[in-house]
Parts: structure tokens; C-alpha cells; sequence
């Protein structure tokens, strides 16, 4: 850990768009306070490069919070940098050295075509929520608090699944580069609740087909998503899923 | 299988194939490991030829030979299409990629410990069941028996033969050290109550049982076992 300027080498993938070929392409950057973030650093480069007359790095960024999924660097080999938990927004350069030499790469998918440099087209997530990830409910006001009561331990398992944000970290650090943890847990935040029921085996056959044909490599269960994911979303909804993908071809009759 | 839809060829089916006949390979693992282990009688081979007579003789062991082939073979061709679907999937690779901090490296290399196990499996069915299905075994024991201990004891004078088995036999460690647990979690056996328990056998079973098999071998070349 850091705790004075920091002088840093950065090799960034830079790719003009989908067709180019792309390198890595080293930068020097000085000065960088341990307190600025990682995006804020990427921020300070480009304002250089601006000023130098050069094209600034493109990165997806939104929020940084950690809470809107947008960012999505894979930084010295890992998805969101070195630190557990969090995503690109939330690291912070005291996390590195002074003299570090930094890899940064774009998230590496079939199913998720780079857009230029860092930026990576991850609507295939997107196809695969609006193929099923959805419960359908009459609008109108809402209704009273505990007029369907859940039992606490599911309520629970439902919202840790409902943590996902999206940011694709799963599929970039899966040696398989397969979606399993994210469609998991669209599909369990909805098959452990009551408004999930009606459409249960209709979604996961749907949203699971939508993943394959996306393009998404097969799960072999290696646990590299479970331990990179920023929100800690949990191996137990991919065999959920699973369950529920068997009973939805081999015991239900209703079928996609 | 219509009706079925596309459950075989989705990914999750893919990998359910790979599941069921993974464990199921893993049983035959433990028969095989227990008629083997006869020989630890030390009496010239006899009771283990018994056994051995036993396998290849017996209708509903006779039958589940041919189910245990075609289970090896969905495995194999089953596990390469996974494998170059897998590559396909990620087309260009990272510069950089740090797998070690997040999984072990054997889970990332099941294809890898096939593949070599399938190298070593060549070998073995072509020493041992090819000779006493088809060709034949020379000699006969005391009993009567098909001298399968006689084979065997021929077979391991060799120590590259004996370094084989025991190196084919720790890829069988680390194969099963993710692939007995992984079953199950692909057939949707995840549970805070069973899970742990899953582990913990699975972790010794991939232990024992290649330990075991990697010893025969080695006692019989040190001519402890005759």
C-alpha cells in the first residue's frame, strides 16, 4: 500500500473498434494521489492525452458508486483489479505501488465484442434479461406491506440474488467465458418469490436458450465468478438454476 | 426425446451428461479398485484370478461393461466438445491473466487430466482387457483360473510402466478433486447441509482411491506383493 504520490506505468488495450486489431500500449503517468480512484487516474491520463492531442482511452463508467455495473476494466489479470468486493470505481490507487507496471484489458468474450479500447458491448445481458427476466403484474397501486408473506430465509437468498449488477465480471474471469452466475441470479431473485412463480419454468428455459445462443461458453464449475463477483453472488443459484432448468424440461409439460 | 426439447444440447444439459457419467465412472472406479485390491491376500494371485474369473464371467457385469464403454466414450467426446466450445468462447485471450487468485488450478485443467488419462487408459486397456477379452491369457493358476496375476506381475517388471501408472494415477487425483464435487453441484446437489459433507468425502475419496491404485503397481515392481 501507498501513501505518497505514485509514479506508474500503464499498459492499456487500445482498439479503434470491433474490426481493428488492438495492443497493448504503454502510458507513464505521475503524480497519481493514493485516494484517487481507478477510474480517476484513467481520468487524469485522458485530460494528458487531451492536452498532448491524442485520443483518450474510451472506458464504461456511470455511477461509482459500485452500484450501477458500468465499469469494467480487467486489471493485472483480474476482473475489477486485486481487491474483493468491488468493482473498477471503488478501487483505489493505494491498493498499488509506487513503480507498479498495470495491465489493463477490456472484458474478453465472444458474446461481448469489444467497442473501442476498454469498452466492450455487453447488450447480450441485456437479450437474455428481455428474453424472461421479468415478472408479469398488473400495474396500479402498490400493494399492503407483508400481503404475501415469504419466509425470511428466502426473502433473504432472493435479495442476495438480486445484488447482481450486471457488470459482467463473471463471464470475463470464467476461464469459459460462460454467463452462468448472472443468468443464476436473475433467475433465483425471481424463482424464491411468490410473483416469480407463474413464469418460473417458462424463464429459465427461455433466459437459459437466450444465453447459449448468445454465445457464452459452458459453466465447468471452477468458482472463479463466485470469488471475483463485486457483489458476492453465490454458486448456490447456479445449481438452483439448474434444478430448475431439469424440472422445467423433464417434469414440466409447458415448454419455449 | 422431442418432447424433451432441447434439454441434451443446452449448456446445462451438456454438463449434465458430463455429471452422470462422471459419477457413474466414479463408481466403477470403486469396484475396480476393490478386485484389485485382492491381491493384497499375497497367496500367488488366487484370489484375485477368482475375482477376476468373477468379472469376466458374470452376465450382469459382462452387460455393464458395455454400459461402462458407452459412459467413457459420452465423457470423452462429450468433454473434447466442451473443451473447443469453451476456447470458442473466449476468442482472444487475456494478455495477462491471474487465474490462481480466484480457482484451483486443476478445475481450470479437467481437459488437460482427461486428456492424459485417456492417454494412460489407451495403454491399460490394451495390456490387460484386450488380452484377457480377446486374445487371451497364456497360463492358468492352481484353480483352474485365468493367470490375469501372472499378467500382472510381468506388466510391472517394467519401471516406465510403473512410473505411468502412478503419474496417470495422480492426474486421477486432481481430476477427481474437482470432478466429484462438481457433479454434484451440476446436478443441483448444492445445500448448506449436504454441501460440506459432499466436499469432505469427495476431497478423500480422490485421495484414497488413486493412492490406492498407484500402489499396486509400485508393490508388485518392489516384488512385495508375488
Amino acid at each position: 500500500m501507498s501513501t505518497g504520490n505514485m509514479n506508474l506505468t500503464l499498459k492499456i488495450w487500445r482498439q479503434k473498434n470491433n474490426k481493428a486489431k488492438g495492443g497493448l500500449v504503454d502510458y507513464k503517468i505521475s503524480e497519481v494521489s493514493p485516494d484517487m480512484s481507478f477510474l480517476e487516474m484513467f481520468d487524469v491520463l485522458n485530460e494528458d492525452l487531451v492536452a498532448k492531442g491524442e485520443e483518450p482511452v474510451v472506458f464504461d463508467h456511470d455511477c461509482r458508486e459500485g452500484i450501477c455495473g458500468a465499469c469494467s476494466m480487467f486489471i493485472d489479470g483480474r476482473p475489477h483489479g486485486p481487491k474483493e468486493g468491488i468493482t473498477t470505481c471503488q478501487l483505489h490507487m493505494r491498493s498499488f505501488n509506487d513503480g507498479d507496471t498495470i495491465v489493463v484489458e477490456p472484458w474478453r468474450a465472444k458474446a461481448f465484442p469489444v467497442i473501442k479500447d476498454l469498452m466492450v458491448d455487453r447488450t447480450a445481458f441485456d437479450r437474455i434479461i428481455a428474453s424472461g427476466g421479468f415478472i408479469s403484474v398488473n400495474t396500479g397501486n402498490a400493494q399492503d406491506a407483508n400481503n404475501l408473506p415469504i419466509p425470511k430465509v428466502q426473502a433473504d437468498s432472493a435479495f442476495e440474488a438480486a445484488a447482481c449488477i450486471g457488470c459482467g465480471a463473471c463471464v470475463a474471469t470464467c476461464k469459459n467465458a460462460s454467463a452462468m452466475l448472472f443468468v443464476s441470479a436473475k433467475v433465483s431473485q425471481l424463482a424464491q418469490l411468490p410473483q416469480g412463480q407463474p413464469e418460473r419454468y417458462r424463464r429459465v428455459q427461455s433466459m437459459v436458450a437466450q444465453m447459449d445462443a448468445e454465445g457464452f461458453g459452458n459453466c465447468t464449475n471452477t468458482g472463479a465468478c463466485e470469488a471475483e463477483c463485486p457483489k458476492g453472488i453465490s454458486l448456490e443459484n447456479i445449481a438452483r438454476m439448474n434444478r430448475d432448468f431439469y424440472s422445467a424440461k423433464f417434469v414440466s409439460e409447458e415448454s419455449i | 426425446m422431442a418432447s424433451f426439447g432441447n434439454a441434451f444440447s443446452s449448456s446445462i444439459g451438456k454438463k449434465l451428461i458430463m455429471g452422470i457419467t462422471g459419477l457413474f465412472l466414479i463408481s466403477f472406479l470403486v469396484v475396480h479398485c476393490f478386485i484389485n485390491a485382492l491381491i493384497i491376500v499375497n497367496d500367488g494371485g488366487l484370489t484375485f484370478n477368482m475375482g477376476a474369473h468373477f468379472m469376466g464371467t458374470n452376465w450382469i457385469i459382462r452387460a455393464m461393461e458395455v454400459v461402462l464403454f458407452a459412459g467413457l466414450l459420452a465423457h470423452i467426446v462429450q468433454g473434447f466438445r466442451l473443451v473447443f466450445q469453451n476456447r470458442a468462447a473466449r476468442p482472444e485471450r487475456y494478455a495477462v491473466n491471474n487465474g490462481s487468485a480466484n480457482s484451483k488450478w486443476y478445475s481450470r485443467s479437467m481437459g488437460l487430466l482427461g486428456t492424459l488419462l485417456l492417454i494412460f487408459l489407451i495403454v491399460h486397456i490394451s495390456k490387460f482387457w484386450v488380452m484377457s477379452r480377446f486374445t487371451g491369457i497364456p497360463t492358468v493358476d492352481a484353480n483352474g483360473n485365468h493367470d490375469l496375476f501372472a499378467v500382472m506381475v510381468e506388466t510391472f517388471k517394467d519401471p516406465l510402466l510403473v512410473l505411468l501408472y502412478v503419474l496417470a494415477m495422480v492426474s486421477l487425483a486432481y481430476h477427481l478433486l474437482h470432478g466429484f464435487s462438481s457433479a454434484f453441484q451440476t446436478l443441483g446437489w448444492n445445500h448448506k447441509k449436504y454441501t460440506p459433507l459432499i466436499k469432505g468425502f469427495g476431497f478423500w475419496f480422490s485421495i484414497i482411491i488413486p493412492l490406492l491404485f498407484a500402489l499396486m503397481p509400485i508393490v508388485m515392481y518392489l516384488g512385495c506383493i508375488k
